[in-house]
């Protein structure tokens, strides 16, 4: 006997979705709540350390779009001074060509993704705001060496010890994904 | 047994000419009764979609306004603002008909529909004859709909909804007939008043039956078939849009509304309820059908064309046609006093013919998978 046929997978596909009552939702209410993303996300706005840099465009070259531009002079011993250091983040495409090619690791990528613009020219970025800051950092993509400060990425997930009330981050790792502990 | 209307109108009689004591009353029980049933409908939009959302772990709209309520009316302006595009070769006057011949009917329906104690506009003695009568019509503009807009899809959909509706008519009606056997009138105040016990509880195959056609003939879940959105886009209103969908689409909650309201008088015992006002108890006991209709819609995969037609004559008619024998027979042998003996009697055949037509049940003489 086929005990499906008596209605019984209606009644257990009816007592999964009612179960789903009890859930949390899966959405993340993205402007309120963030996750946290890839440590290696190949983010908008590259980072550009001024120091390490000796001006020699290898960046400018590996870029498929032609899109870094580079201005140097000489100084008076072996070195070049850069003048100008020019990113139009509107046509990158984040393929992380110039950060991989670099040779002294002066670029990097970076780590934020919320870089929407009202002005076209806004989105060309110069020396100044290539450079790191606090809301500015550099991503680990190609660069291992800066992967051990930044958080690990996670999902969020109902917290039921928080009086249900409260979501917290669960990394990735634990495996726990779903299981709306 | 006189209606709310029936009073306001016997005390203007005092004051205004008769005409006038008879056509005001009347036009503001009207316009009392759409604003009812639209703000319902604004309130049935959104809890589907929130409950709709929660069943897939979702949370649904929650922005606008508080946990989203003012959603539906967000969505309404925006459909209202939309450009009105008629197909080139379409028929235009069937085309512009056909919303309004869908819409109508549905809001002719609530005139029998007892919202609380004599709160009805019409107490027919026929009321629920009129229910099955009106609300057949909708269809023809569905029909309509789908060949005035020159679409294969469409049309496809039309051919559809003609044979699900046909198909599953003859069950809601035989099992409307249960209900009334036992309640002794067509008249819907009549059906609510004889309900001492819920119907529900004398005759649960009556309900099953009722509950499944008329979530066919209100073209739900699993039974939306001329809407299959991954089969044929969306059905007769494939061409619609701007005010003209706004039509179809709150004629379709609008019959979710009607069906929800004549499943609360017929096997819920209407407006009747310890406690609380009975306003309430219907609003409650409308919301709980409409939340089972959600249910089952969250849940259950759409059928197939073959399946829903034989699931209708195979499976619902037979059941429909004995639920009606066994009541009648009850009916005739039980006294009034003893309907604790029905109680028990048809839950028993009730268990008894589901599990026998589910071990008969074949498509295609047991060649094709149910």
């Amino acid at each position: 006997m086929k005990f499906e046929r008596y209605g019984i997978g209606i009644a257990r596909g009816m007592a999964l979705t009612f179960r789903h009552l009890f859930r949390s939702p899966i959405t993340v209410q993205y402007p309120e709540q963030k996750l946290v993303t890839s440590r290696r996300i190949r983010g908008n706005e590259l980072v550009w350390f001024p120091e390490k840099c000796t001006g020699c465009a290898t960046c400018a070259k590996s870029c498929p779009q032609g899109n870094i531009v580079i201005v140097t002079h000489g100084d008076e011993g072996s070195k070049f001074i850069v003048d100008k250091f020019e990113l139009d983040s509107g046509r990158c495409m984040f393929c992380g060509l110039c950060v991989e090619s670099c040779p002294y690791d002066a670029l990097a990528m970076g780590l934020n993704y919320e870089c929407a613009k009202y002005r076209r020219g806004d989105l060309v970025l110069s020396k100044e705001k290539l450079t790191v800051a606090a809301d500015h950092q550099p991503s680990a993509y190609y660069r291992p060496q800066f992967e051990g400060k930044l958080p690990k990425q996670s999902l969020l997930l109902w917290n039921k010890a928080d009086g249900g009330q409260k979501l917290r981050f669960l990394p990735l790792s634990t495996r726990k994904r779903g299981s709306g502990a | 047994m006189t209606t709310l209307l029936d009073q306001f109108q016997l005390w203007l009689k005092g004051f205004w000419p008769e005409w006038a004591a008879y056509i005001v009353p009347a036009i503001a029980g009207i316009l009392v009764i759409i604003a009812f049933v639209l703000t319902i409908v604004i309130f049935y939009i959104w809890w589907e979609r929130r409950l709709l959302g929660r069943f897939q772990i979702r949370t649904g709209p929650n922005r606008c306004g508080p946990e989203g309520i003012f959603q539906p009316i967000a969505t309404a302006v925006k459909i209202l603002l939309k450009e009105d595009i008629v197909p080139d070769k379409a028929d235009k006057l069937i085309h512009f008909i056909a919303p309004i011949i869908v819409f109508v009917p549905i809001l002719m329906i609530f005139a029998v529909i007892p919202i609380s104690e004599g709160a009805i506009l019409v107490d027919l003695n026929v009321g629920i004859i009129y229910v099955v009568a009106i609300s057949s019509i909708s269809i023809i503009g569905i029909f309509m709909a789908s060949w005035a807009s020159n679409n294969k899809y469409s049309l496809i959909s039309g051919m559809r909804s003609i044979a699900q509706m046909v198909s599953y008519e003859l069950p809601v009606v035989l099992s409307i007939v249960g209900v009334v056997l036992v309640a002794g009138s067509f008249s819907m105040l009549k059906i609510v008043e004889a309900q001492t016990i819920p119907f529900i509880l004398l005759q649960p195959l009556g309900f099953i039956v009722f509950f499944l056609g008329a979530l066919a003939e209100m073209n739900r879940s699993p039974f939306d078939l001329l809407e299959a959105d991954s089969e044929i886009v969306a059905g007769y209103h494939i061409e619609y849009s701007g005010m003209k969908f706004a039509m179809f689409y709150l004629g379709e909650y609008g019959v979710a509304l009607a069906y929800a309201g004549i499943i609360t008088t017929l096997f819920l015992s209407g407006w009747q309820g310890p406690g609380l006002p009975p306003i309430i108890w219907f609003l409650i006991k409308i919301i709980a059908v409409f939340t089972l209709i959600v249910w089952m819609r969250a849940t259950l995969p759409r059928l197939r064309v073959d399946q829903l037609m034989s699931f209708a004559w195979k499976g619902l008619l037979p059941m429909a046609v004995l639920n009606l024998v066994i009541v009648a027979v009850e009916v005739l042998l039980i006294p009034a006093s003893m309907q604790w003996v029905m109680f028990i009697l048809n839950f028993a055949f009730a268990a008894v013919l589901i599990l026998l037509w589910s071990k008969l049940f074949t498509l295609g003489g047991g060649r094709v998978e149910v």
